[in-house]
């Protein structure tokens, strides 16, 4: 009887990217849920728009280079891309500003360092970052959170889709009536003008820890988090650092002077701090590879994070610092390099 | 009853993966009946292919040497059954993957009649030495699947100081359980094993390993262990995750300590055997049975009824296969050991060989999808029990950078399979390092032909230089000679030679 040669391992794969995309969309369902709830159906438009231009970017792309278009679409990374940049936006957004967003990370920061697996970048933050430089005055209006006491002016979806499609308000609304600063801004402001940070969360928008909704997505996005982690989809090296690297310095800042700094609390419950630890700087291409550098590659990210919000002119600093540590992996990589067991010298790695 | 100990150290990484090894271990050891031809290869061993001594038409007897030992490493090969030689001749071999090769074809007489050996009860009064070159004679190889010449492995221990034997009965791979079944069967055979090697090696220390997974096979070892009371040989147990059964991991988990890169376990005082190996090495000396038969499983969803089998070297695999119930269907795959570390065989026509600890009929595997650029998520490394960064290497390896690979340690890489199963890209990782191995080979053998080539080519020029340099020297010493005695004694010389050339003439 005959029979077909092939390479050991006779064993079919355990792990697979597009399963593991998919898993990282499916864990991003109750934070996008809780989004829409607080925050309007923006995020629904958002998502689109930045998953058609994503995708239509990776397959131009794909055209371009002279490759199969299908193992790229069918890897779902444009899609997780897309969604990232479209949770770190506004609701409010007009749609060609996502659609900068998207094509930049996709074209630039993703194909043109040689598609998946190549990008020195994290292509959703860079994107992001392409929108804060092009767009800024576009990424101040967020709306008030559909919360209690707050005067939330609710958009409805054709309202929402108009404002995506033409960047205008319904003739009787104005953006001072239904925008409200981010916790964050609002606490920057507050500070440089002298507020105390306790009287700056005594602020309406201001909720348990962080901002009024805010918080509750930053649940949503931990559940997910969590999920990931259960799944092994991600390891604990990097959420562990970012968190550790935001909330130690922000907590030693408050314990000296709570006047002056915000506690951990909010540190961690405001802005993009949860998807940042568990989305964002566990996409394992622009991050470390080994255990220790993971670990010292989320704790740069936090510590860069806090240093931003703390003295940047930048509210949040997610991105900004993302992207510095995506330039400090090469360094990160060579340093924690483990021993090879039998060899002699070297850093012994037992993360 | 001595209960296995479990104090180990750590390996780094590993896969725990589904055994898949209930259904080969529920019926006994099927004993396979000697089959009209035998086909015996004869390269079943590391080193050079041993040469037959035997010719077409000769009659032989079981447990007769067929082929000698060719070089320094290498093994005879017994007759594994009593008939005639009808063939040397090259045929599909497991080795080979179903290419062919040297091959001795014995008919056999069906009287399965054993040539006289030499029995050694006595072997605690034989001299180590003696044990070894008896053992030697014995055919006797690695049977976890490195066969590996044991007589040559324990002579290349005796150089270095071994303290420590370790049996290994760990057989972490999946759907193998040949070691598990000859554990549980025949526990006395190991024992009495591990006797004869601690006696040949001289260490008073032996660990046999066992994992966790298999508590029949370490409750029948521990009764067998008390039966002799011999308190210098320890069960262990190990935890049941893949490769704790490599040699190397195994030695650090035992004694703690790591084989360093390059060497042999003999460098920090262990030497492992396998625990068939052990009871092939009592067969041999207490029994006098030389190496002609080994336990292995035929087992995988092509196999009607996956059982372990004993069976002689040279019977195929189909008809080892046909005599536990078949195969259920057409499998897409056949292969020969474990399906982590196994070879696939183009066709069953291949024979049992020392090397064989498993037959595995594979119906067919799901479908891989196309491979995808690596995304760095670095599974690979948390997994690979060397701790080498394989994300890395297999950039290295498409790129032939050999210094790179060299830094990286592609030659530490034990080829475990760990990267390729959790690879969310589907690279083919193993199979990257294996070819990338065989190259850095091919290129340090061409780069020392190119250097003794670029020697030889260097001499010659030396050497002519130096020979027209000694030409033009003695001319020069001649004309200033004959210069310096005069016109006459020219004529005269050239006179001489003509008289010289007249004399040769005649």
């Amino acid at each position: 009887m005959k029979f077909e040669r092939r390479d050991a391992p006779f064993r079919g794969p355990q792990a697979d990217v597009a399963a593991q995309m998919r898993q990282v969309l499916f864990a991003l369902v109750p934070a996008a849920v809780a989004h829409v709830w607080f925050f309007g159906p923006g995020l629904v438009f958002n998502l689109f728009v930045a998953s058609v231009f994503a995708v239509a970017g990776e397959a131009a792309m794909m055209w371009a280079r002279g490759r199969p278009p299908e193992p790229a679409l069918s890897d779902y990374s444009a899609i997780v891309t897309a969604a990232l940049l479209a949770f770190a936006l506004p609701s409010l957004t007009p749609w060609w500003v996502t659609a900068t967003g998207a094509l930049f990370a996709v074209v630039v920061a993703k194909h043109l360092y040689g598609g998946l697996g190549y990008n020195i970048f994290n292509p959703a933050m860079a994107g992001y970052v392409v929108i804060l430089v092009a767009f800024p005055m576009h990424l101040n209006l967020w709306v008030a959170p559909r919360m209690g006491d707050i005067d939330y002016q609710h958009l409805s979806v054709i309202q929402t889709l108009a404002f995506t499609l033409t960047a205008k308000l319904p003739a009787a609304l104005d953006f001072d009536a239904i925008s409200r600063a981010t916790p964050l801004d609002a606490m920057k402001t507050g500070l440089n003008n002298m507020a105390t940070a306790a009287e700056v969360r005594a602020d309406a928008i201001m909720g348990d820890f962080g901002g009024r909704g805010w918080e509750w997505i930053a649940n949503f996005l931990a559940l997910g988090g969590f999920w990931l982690l259960l799944r092994r989809i991600i390891r604990w090296h990097i959420p562990v650092g970012v968190l550790l690297g935001l909330l130690l310095p922000a907590s030693l800042m408050y314990v000296m002077d709570p006047g002056a700094n915000p506690g951990p609390g909010f540190h961690l419950f405001s802005g993009a701090t949860i998807l940042c630890a568990f989305f964002i700087a566990t996409d394992p291409v622009s991050a470390a590879t080994s255990p220790k550098g993971r670990f010292i590659y989320g704790l740069g990210i936090g510590a860069l994070i806090f240093c931003i919000r703390r003295w940047g002119s930048y509210a949040d600093g997610v991105a900004f610092a993302v992207l510095i540590m995506n330039m400090a992996v090469p360094a990160i990589d060579r340093i924690t390099r483990p021993r090879i067991i039998g060899h002699t010298g070297g850093v012994r790695d037992d993360a | 009853m001595s209960a296995p100990t479990v104090d180990l150290g750590m390996m780094h990484g590993g896969l725990r993966l589904p055994a898949e090894k209930q259904a080969s271990t529920a019926a006994p050891i099927l004993e396979i009946p000697v089959p009209g031809v035998l086909v015996v290869p004869l390269e079943q061993h590391v080193g050079a292919p041993s040469r037959p001594i035997v010719a077409i038409g000769d009659t032989v007897l079981r447990g007769q040497v067929i082929a000698a030992a060719n070089t320094a490493v290498g093994v005879p090969v017994h007759a594994p059954s009593s008939g005639r030689v009808v063939g040397i001749e090259d045929r599909p071999v497991a080795r080979r993957h179903g290419d062919a090769a040297p091959c001795i074809v014995i008919e056999c007489d069906g009287k399965d009649r054993a040539c006289t050996t030499t029995r050694h009860d006595d072997y605690l009064a034989m001299p180590p030495s003696d044990l070894l070159s008896h053992i030697l004679e014995g055919g006797i190889v690695g049977l976890g699947g490195a066969v590996f010449p044991t007589a040559q492995k324990l002579m290349q221990a005796k150089t270095s100081e071994v303290e420590c034997l370790i049996l290994n009965g760990v057989e972490c791979e999946p759907c193998i359980s040949c070691d598990d079944m000859l554990m549980r069967e025949n526990p006395a055979q190991v024992v009495g094993g591990a006797r004869i090697l601690m006696h040949a090696l001289q260490v008073e220390t032996c660990y046999i390993a066992v994992e966790s997974d298999k508590p029949e096979a370490i409750s029948r070892m521990a009764e067998a262990l008390d039966d002799i009371d011999d308190k210098r040989i320890v069960l262990k147990q190990v935890p049941t995750i893949y490769p704790s059964g490599a040699e190397d991991q195994l030695v650090q988990m035992l004694v703690r300590r790591e084989v360093p890169s390059g060497g042999l376990p003999t460098d920090v005082g262990c030497l492992v055997q396998n625990v068939g190996t052990a009871a092939a090495v009592h067969d041999w000396v207490v029994e006098g049975n030389p190496l002609i038969s080994r336990v292995t499983t035929v087992t995988g969803d092509g196999i009607a009824s996956p059982v372990n089998v004993r069976a002689r070297f040279g019977t195929t695999a189909a008809q080892i296969i046909k005599a536990t119930g078949g195969y259920r269907e057409q499998p897409r795959y056949l292969v020969f050991g474990g399906p982590m570390t196994g070879k696939a065989v183009t066709t069953d026509d291949v024979p049992l060989d020392k090397s064989a600890n498993c037959i595995l009929a594979l119906a067919d595997l799901p479908s891989s999808g196309p491979t995808l650029p690596c995304i760095r998520c670095g599974d690979c490394a948390a997994v690979c029990p060397v701790q080498l960064l394989p994300q890395q290497l297999t950039w290295y390896a498409r790129a032939d950078d050999e210094a790179k690979l060299r830094e990286f340690g592609l030659v530490d890489c034990i080829e475990c399979g760990c990267c390729d199963l959790v690879c969310p890209s589907h690279i083919p990782l193993t199979a990257e390092f294996r070819r990338a191995k065989h190259r850095m080979r091919e290129l340090a053998d061409e780069k020392a032909r190119a250097e003794r080539a670029k020697r030889r080519y260097e001499a010659r020029n030396e050497r002519l230089a130096r020979e027209q340099s000694e030409r033009e020297t003695e001319l020069a010493r001649q004309k200033a000679s004959a210069r310096a005695a005069g016109p006459d004694a020219i004529a005269d010389i050239l006179a001489r030679k003509r008289g010289q050339r007249k004399d040769g003439a005649e």
